[in-house]
């Protein structure tokens, strides 16, 4: 017997329930209702489309948040081949929080005078693991890494700069952990360190914002030469709660702090902080894994291609451009 | 209350010490008494002073000004300050108690400041160093665009002269107010350290009570030397933030100046008495290791 989808749905995506409701319900049946299901399938597509080209900025944080959305090595696996993961910082630990290891990514294109040829190329991935359930959550810290976790980043990260291989790091943090441990062993200056270092990089190096970009957590690993954003995830110097709670005094002042600091994809394109924002399946990335994946792979292939084109000064270069030229000010 | 740029601070000072000793006290006026922070005693204001704002009885640090700072720290008449003229800007129309536009003026009364980090060039026992001094009293001295700005021209300036590069730090953080952008000032300024680096030019931190979020986690943590005052609290998050998380208190004395030297963060906690012998010292040591 099929059994029941484990859905999870957000307080704006209830009028779908009905709609998946009445498709459980037929599927349960014996006879062949595979036309009514399709009927309700185009229905409920049309009304997600609807629910997701309006949403507020608060509505975006939670779809950014979500419990089923792709974490970084969901997309990992389905975006590369033959990734082996690796582990600790050579230091004090292994940090579940941070993930990352070597790679090849398929069907990447390279014009030469017979053509195109296509080919697999090697790259060294990074990123912040957040669970899907409770026990996972508690086991990757929530996707909070401790300074072993940026130590650990860097490590690869000067790997892949011996190697020539390209960096791809994703996004999806609360931020970094604050705690007893990560002061005394220096989340600050680990996180500093890699500031600083991702800065003289060799290498063509792209972040990707998958769903929670959280302050300086995510910048430890975020100072790509292009910064790409999945449409409803968010990038912050700090959480809305935190915004309001600090700045406004009132906690349930949070979905007034998500519009007034502007932390989506759409905002930070505007000031010219990410580079392009990739385009999420209808009803957002935890609908379909796939189609999420695809895009962020088509869009890593078209960056990785223009930045091959710089050598490794020209893409330290180009980096130093990039956030030389970020801040707003006057001067007279 | 009229706006002054501290160079135009330090051409007045330089008036008044010119026309007599009777104006040189301007800054305090009449016979203040100031209660230590730490141990309570009453401390006369001018003998505070005359100790760089230690307590004479415990030895507790107050917080000085970016202008008291370079005034203990540069040689007096060799200071010369670069892009007095920076603003912060209310990009966002960021409203919270205040619109940040009027937060930005009040400060800047308040503090005669024009953001919460002056730079500078100027001599340190005759060594000509490029430096910046934030201000904790300009918004707690956050760090916005340009703090990030300025931060990154002076950089840029001891990559030119090939001179070293000295900043005070004193800083809850980002300026939340800047939204992503305060974020993005981690990256610059820690960006143009890292030019710094590759030519070998030697940039002394020195953090201050307090040195925090996202200043710590960028420039302030990346010295070829780190120092910090006694007692400084200096930590990536604050402690009540962690306190908040891991519901506990913390212990006595973390995230202090002593704490990080023990965990291995600072090579130096120097009391401010002593500071610019320290740094002297220490210039002096690349100073002649560039030479040979
Ligand atoms: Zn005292």
């Amino acid at each position: 017997m099929p059994q029941k989808p484990n859905r999870v749905l957000l307080e704006f995506e209830k009028p779908l329930l009905e709609l998946y409701k009445k498709i459980d319900d037929l599927k349960m049946q014996d006879m062949d209702m595979s036309e009514e299901i399709k009927m309700l399938e185009k229905r409920i597509e049309t009304l997600q489309r609807d629910i997701f080209s309006n949403l507020t900025p608060i509505q975006i944080v939670q779809v950014a948040r979500h419990i089923k959305r792709p974490t970084t090595l969901d997309l990992i696996n389905l975006i590369f081949n033959d990734f082996v993961e690796m582990r600790g910082d050579r230091n004090f630990s292994d940090d579940p929080a941070m993930v990352g290891g070597l790679a090849m990514l398929p069907g990447c294109k390279k014009s030469n005078p017979l053509g195109e040829t296509i080919f697999d190329q090697p790259v060294v991935l990074i990123g912040q693991q957040k669970g899907s359930n409770t026990k996972e959550n508690i086991k990757r810290n929530f996707g909070m890494a401790h300074p072993e976790g940026y130590r650990k980043a860097l490590r690869l990260m000067h790997l892949a700069e011996r190697f020539n291989a390209p960096i791809i790091s994703f996004i999806d943090t609360p931020g970094a952990f604050c705690g007893i441990g990560a002061e005394e062993r220096g989340q600050a200056e680990a996180i500093a360190k890699n500031l600083r270092s991702m800065a003289g990089l060799s290498v063509p190096f792209i972040s990707i914002v998958i769903g929670e970009g959280g302050s300086g957590g995510a910048l430890g690993i975020g100072m790509g030469n292009r910064v790409l954003m999945l449409e409803f995830s968010i990038y912050s110097v700090i959480s809305p709660e935190g915004c309001a709670s600090i700045l406004f005094r009132d906690a349930k002042k949070a979905p007034h702090a998500a519009e007034v600091s502007k932390i989506t994809a759409i905002d930070l394109l505007e000031m010219n902080v990410i580079d392009e924002i990739i385009k999420e399946p209808v009803g957002g990335a935890h609908n379909n894994y796939k189609e999420t994946a695809l895009n962020i792979g088509s869009a890593i292939k078209k960056h990785l291609s223009d930045l091959a084109r710089l050598s490794s000064r020209e893409l330290i270069a180009d980096r130093y451009r990039k956030y030389r030229n970020m801040g707003y000010f006057t001067e007279e | 209350m009229a706006k002054l740029a501290l160079h135009q601070w330090f051409q007045k000072r330089k008036l008044e010490k010119e026309a007599g000793p009777a104006s040189e006290r301007l800054d305090i006026p009449g016979n203040l008494w100031i209660k230590c922070t730490k141990c309570q005693v009453a401390i006369f204001a001018k003998d505070l002073d005359a100790n760089l704002k230690v307590c004479p009885k415990c030895g507790y640090h107050f917080k000085l000004s970016a202008r008291e700072r370079i005034e203990a720290t540069i040689d007096p008449e060799t200071f010369t300050e670069i892009s007095p003229f920076l603003h912060s800007k209310d990009f966002l129309g960021f409203v919270d108690s205040a619109p940040y536009s009027q937060r930005i003026l009040k400060s800047e009364e308040k503090t005669g400041l024009a953001d919460a980090i002056v730079i500078g060039e100027g001599e340190l026992h005759g060594i000509e160093v490029g430096i910046g001094v934030m201000d904790f009293s300009f918004m707690g001295g956050s760090m916005g665009s340009v703090v990030g700005e300025k931060v990154t021209r002076i950089a840029e300036i001891c990559l030119d002269k090939k001179i070293p590069l000295i900043i005070f730090s004193s800083s809850g953080g980002a300026r939340m107010q800047e939204g992503i952008m305060s974020l993005m000032q981690m990256a610059k300024t820690s960006a143009a350290l890292s030019r710094l680096r590759s030519a070998a030019i030697p940039y002394l931190s020195i953090m201050t009570d307090p040195t925090t979020g996202g200043t710590t986690a960028s420039f302030a943590m990346l010295g070829d030397l780190n120092i910090a005052e006694p007692g400084a609290l200096i930590g990536f998050a604050g402690p009540r933030v962690i306190e908040q998380t891991i519901r506990q208190k913390l212990p006595p004395g973390f995230q202090r100046a002593e704490f990080l030297e023990k965990h291995g963060m600072v090579d130096i906690v120097s009391e401010r008495g002593k500071m610019k012998e320290e740094l002297k010292k220490v210039l002096h040591f690349f100073e002649n290791a560039a030479k040979t």
